[in-house]
């Protein structure tokens, strides 16, 4: 049985949302923990979710 | 009740973020006359203009999506009348080809010139013959494409920005010896964000030293990127950014310029990784050759996708109010396009932040000196 690419374009984006959640969850945790570093915290997870969101586009424009 | 204290302000700021509202509300058409239409086109089958409401929008979003030969604001309905002006059409079949894009009548109809004939498919240009003729094979036509270097709408937002980039920062750089030292003008709105840039971006990624020279770059891509994505908000219906070839050609830069400036050890960390065992080296060159090729490849693959995306979304809410054509279906399309809109206006800002942060990390890397030996 073949299974359409539609499927596991799916299963990535659950994955890349699965990601952006624990980035933004731990970014919250550091900061509630260090006020004072918030900016730095703030850069730090914002380049790691857009790394993220790249590989959650490039399998939607692949399905 | 008070709902801000500097009320011009206020309203202004609302005008601003209502503006993408009213931007995209043309495929209006009376419920009777579709669903004889519908009825008729069964009828005639396949090859016939879309005439039901909802192929009615998912052509228009197709149509906004790609890039125009001609500037058009509305087209009314009833009478088919394009509200707009035509653009000029340069093309390179054996010399140069210039005329207007009048002739195309947006696509409906072959324009000749100099006796060639030519024909819009998808907003691109082939060949044809008196008739317009058209050989298609798999959905695509065979024709042969002539070099197409027309000025199209994309064409137009880009010098049209780069103008305005011109104007608002060399009055920014001049006003600094006027003023002593104090920026004035329209272009003093923007002297934040070129220290936030200095400061927060390119310092901290690629060092006290060698930043000055990436400085330029740094700041042109970030406000193209940004007004562009602007720009793409507004009733204009631009869609710039979110053209894969234009978005390539800034990752493409990008690459050039990590690849030409960057140090002996960035190219000693791709070939020959130190500080780790010999068959390791083997497997892990092509793996860093293959890095440097993914790293502005996700670049143009991000900006795209995130306009593309937000572009058809907006749209496609607004849509509703033509499919659900009740009161619930215009104030749930107005509530969401409006919450979408304003984060739209931050994705914009977001992802010109995320382009230029990603490039100095890029060249920061390119320019990393050789400290920490034991760490590795």
């Amino acid at each position: 049985m073949e299974i359409p690419t539609i499927v596991g374009a799916g299963l990535i984006v659950i994955g890349a949302g699965l990601g952006i959640g624990r980035i933004g969850g731990s970014a919250m945790d550091a900061i509630a923990r260090q006020p004072e570093a918030s900016g730095k915290i703030q850069t730090a997870m914002l380049i790691a979710a857009a790394l993220i969101e790249g590989i959650g586009f490039a399998a939607l424009f692949a399905s | 009740m008070v709902i801000s204290n500097k009320p011009l302000r206020f309203i202004v700021a609302t005008l601003i973020a209502c503006l993408p509202l009213i931007s995209f509300a043309n495929p209006e058409v009376d419920t009777v006359k579709v669903k004889t239409e519908v009825a008729h086109d069964a009828a005639e089958g396949a090859h016939a203009e879309p005439t039901d409401v909802k192929s009615k929008i998912k052509a228009f979003i197709n149509h906004h999506l790609l890039d125009a030969h001609d500037f058009t604001f509305n087209v009314d309905e009833a009478t088919g009348v394009h509200n707009g002006f035509s653009l000029p059409i340069i093309l390179w079949d054996n010399g140069l080809q210039v005329f207007s894009s009048s002739k195309f009548h947006h696509g409906e109809e072959t324009a000749e010139h100099n006796g060639n004939f030519y024909v819009l498919h998808h907003e691109k240009i082939y060949k044809t013959d008196a008739s317009g003729t058209l050989i298609e094979e798999h959905g695509h036509p065979t024709n042969a494409a002539p070099l197409d270097l027309s000025i199209t709408k994309s064409v137009i937002g880009i010098l049209g920005i780069a103008l305005l980039m011109f104007v608002l920062f060399t009055g920014l750089a001049k006003s600094y010896g006027k003023n002593n030292g104090i920026a004035s003008g329209a272009g003093r709105f923007f002297e934040p964000l070129v220290l936030y840039i200095r400061d927060e971006i390119a310092i901290p990624n690629i060092g006290e030293k060698g930043y000055k020279k990436y400085m330029s770059y740094l700041l042109t891509i970030f406000f193209f990127i940004f007004f562009l994505n602007i720009l793409g908000l507004t009733p204009l219906g631009f869609n710039v950014t979110g053209n894969i070839a234009i978005t390539a050609s800034l990752a493409l830069l990008t690459y050039l310029i990590t690849t030409f400036t960057a140090n002996k050890n960035y190219w000693a960390h791709i070939f020959w990784m130190p500080g780790v065992p010999t068959p390791m080296k083997f497997i892990l060159a092509p793996i860093e050759l293959l890095g440097t090729i993914i790293k502005p490849f996700s670049l143009m693959i991000r900006l795209y996708a995130n306009i593309l995306a937000g572009h058809v979304v907006l749209m496609s809410i607004i849509g509703l109010m033509f499919i659900f054509k009740s009161w619930i279906g215009s104030t749930l399309s107005f509530g969401l396009a409006f919450a979408l809109s304003i984060l739209e206006i931050l994705v914009a800002f977001l992802q010109a932040y995320i382009f230029t942060m990603l490039s100095a990390l890029y060249f920061g890397a390119g320019n990393e000196e050789h400290h920490h030996e034991e760490a590795h």
